[in-house]
């Protein structure tokens, strides 16, 4: 029997924008199973960033549930609730956010600091986990020593340092070209994926959606479409 | 955590060092300013302390400071010397006279007469000649600053600098005859003018005419003798008013505290240093969270606690507030120092210091609380934001 790792019910989101109000999630259900990779695909201001920043528990909704992993996160308590992220997510940029002023090791070893790991021990495994990456050469560079892709690599390896059992992705390749994209996500897709880990990708970038198992189009805050990946639509 | 929070804090060299110097140069307006300030009014009273000897000083009831001198008769030194409690009591006079010096030119100077057997109040420092060499007839002796600018020969050369006075050169004062036969080191005097001291019978002969001539009684109290008690028992059987060296120090410093505008000119030019100094230094550190908002929204969104983020930019706080603070009063220290020699007024007592520090500590407190608050309501979803 498949696990769910993430089960969204009748999610509701409205921003308030200056006395306007806009619905960005709108009656959202979904579940994404554990050991699969979901995108979110649609246009430009259809919801997909505030779905993930909702499933990833750093943005509240205003209804309904979201469950992670069988934990409702709006109902934890603060200071579980960043436990739980710590130990749960990693996430992954569009625009990379390494800390520039640490370096490769420094950077990815950041999870394993946050979780109460000794900064030598984590450096160490994160030198480790950059190896896995291909940038076991460059464990000593600032990220602006680092071209886009191996940006996006150290972000990766940042993501999975803490073996996380949720990864989300904004935009992985959006920063990239094709050939640097999909060679991310092959790395991405190498590495992250096991069956106990559960990766949910927000991506405009057609070119890499054979990547998925399954894919969610998002429309004005909501779900118009799941489909199999290869396969014909289903409901959500 | 603090290891990071110390990399993001001088990753960016540029950005770091603006702070840093921001908290420096607030740290140095705040020091340097009062500084000053202090410098100057310890001058009002420097002719106080340097007369050590004494306890009490004896003067008329309504002196208001050192400088507002309303002379005595000479038969009050009798009367205060007839007091129980008294081991001595000595003369002195003090007064500005005009000296007309070798080139027929004429400069005030703040001549003060000793009592002629003991001299007591003396200079503090000889640097030339004995202060016994008083005793000889027409003598003077000239505080060194007097005796390198103000009193100086001309030059030889338009335009150059002064000859200094030197022993055996001599002076006029009220047409009689003074020889200097020493250099006296002092403390200068808030107007800055010469001081010349010679033996109060002498004195006396340089002064105009006056049916009143003496300035001071100086007072020495017997051992074990409570100066509060003595103080009153001699205003009570004298009439004139008596100061332990500190009562008169602290009538004298509140007199032009209150009574001159230097404490509002320096106290605005301070507060405004303070404000400008703060505004630098608290816009330079906020703006550097600012610029680091995206990169606390990283920390926060893996999971990084409010608690944490806070012990983080006060870290950075302190250290910065700390470097600035030390740089700041190293360098008025040093401008201090370099001023030693010349007429600038400059004093920095360890009050400064702890007023420095409690100004640039309240700069970084109030920059890092602002931070904080704006990292405290971060949402940490801004960093799905592109």
């Amino acid at each position: 029997m498949t696990n769910i790792a993430v089960r969204c019910q009748n999610v509701v989101k409205v921003y308030d924008t200056g006395g306007q109000k806009v619905t960005a999630l709108n009656h959202i259900n979904l579940e994404i199973a554990e050991g699969k990779l979901m995108m979110l695909v649609g246009p430009s201001g259809c919801g997909k960033t505030t779905l993930i920043s909702v499933i990833a528990g750093i943005l509240d909704q205003d209804e309904g549930i979201c469950e992670l992993f069988g934990e409702n996160l709006l109902t934890m308590r603060s200071k579980d609730k960043l436990n739980f992220r710590a130990k749960n997510i990693g996430f992954v940029f569009q625009a990379f956010n390494l800390l520039p002023s640490l370096n490769a090791a420094e950077n990815v070893s950041v999870p394993l600091i946050i979780n109460g790991m000794k900064r030598i021990e984590a450096e160490r495994k994160a030198i480790t986990l950059l190896e896995q990456v291909g940038l076991g050469e460059r464990w000593q560079s600032l990220p602006s020593q680092l071209s886009g892709g191996q940006q996006q690599r150290v972000a990766i390896a940042r993501a999975l340092v803490h073996n996380p059992r949720l990864i989300v992705c904004d935009e992985p390749t959006s920063a990239l070209d094709h050939e640097t994209g999909r060679n991310v996500m092959e790395l991405l897709k190498a590495v992250a994926m096991q069956k106990d880990r559960t990766l949910v990708i927000v991506t405009h970038d057609t070119r890499i959606f054979d990547f998925a198992d399954r894919i969610a189009e998002m429309d004005d805050g909501h779900i118009v479409k799941v489909k199999e990946s290869n396969s014909k639509a289903t409901n959500p | 955590m603090n290891h990071i929070a110390l990399k993001m804090l001088m990753g960016d060299t540029g950005k770091y060092i603006g702070i840093v110097m921001g908290l420096t140069f607030a740290s140095l307006i705040m020091t340097q300013q009062p500084a000053i300030f202090l410098g100057i009014m310890s001058r009002t009273y420097s002719f106080i302390a340097d007369v050590g000897l004494p306890d009490i000083w004896v003067m008329d009831s309504k002196v208001q400071f050192v400088d507002d001198i309303k002379p005595l008769q000479d038969t009050e030194l009798y009367r205060v010397r007839g007091i129980s409690g008294v081991e001595w009591a000595m003369p002195m006079y003090k007064g500005l006279l005009k000296a007309r010096l070798t080139d027929g030119t004429f400069q005030t100077c703040n001549v003060v007469g000793l009592d002629d057997a003991t001299l007591i109040g003396g200079p503090p420092m000889m640097l030339e000649g004995k202060l016994d060499d008083l005793r000889r007839s027409d003598s003077v002796i000239v505080d060194i600053d007097g005796a390198r600018d103000k009193l100086g020969k001309p030059s030889p050369i338009p335009g150059g600098k002064a000859i200094p006075l030197k022993i055996g050169d001599n002076l006029e004062l009220n047409d009689r005859r003074a020889i200097v036969v020493g250099i006296a080191k002092v403390t200068r005097t808030f107007q800055s003018q010469p001081v010349i001291y010679t033996t109060y019978s002498r004195a006396k002969s340089y002064a105009p005419k006056e049916r009143k001539l003496l300035s001071f009684v100086l007072v020495k109290a017997k051992k074990g003798q409570d100066l509060a008690e003595l103080t009153r028992s001699i205003r009570e059987k004298t009439g004139l008013a008596a100061y332990t060296q500190t009562e008169f120090i602290t009538l004298t410093y509140e007199y032009f505290m209150h009574n001159t505008g230097i404490p509002i000119n320096f106290g605005i030019s301070v507060l405004l240093g303070f404000i400008v100094g703060a505004a630098i230094a608290g816009q330079t550190f906020y703006n550097f969270t600012l610029e680091n908002l995206r990169q606390f929204g990283v920390l926060k969104a893996m999971g990084t606690s409010n608690w944490t983020l806070l012990r983080m930019i006060l870290l950075q706080a302190v250290l910065v507030g700390s470097i600035g603070y030390g740089l700041g009063v190293g360098l008025t220290a040093l401008f201090g120092f370099a001023m030693r020699h010349t007429i600038l007024a400059f004093k920095f007592p360890w009050q400064l210091l702890l007023f420095s520090g409690a100004g640039v500590s309240l700069i970084c407190i109030f920059a890092a609380i602002i931070s904080i608050l704006k990292v405290i309501r971060l949402e940490p979803a801004i960093v799905f934001k592109g």
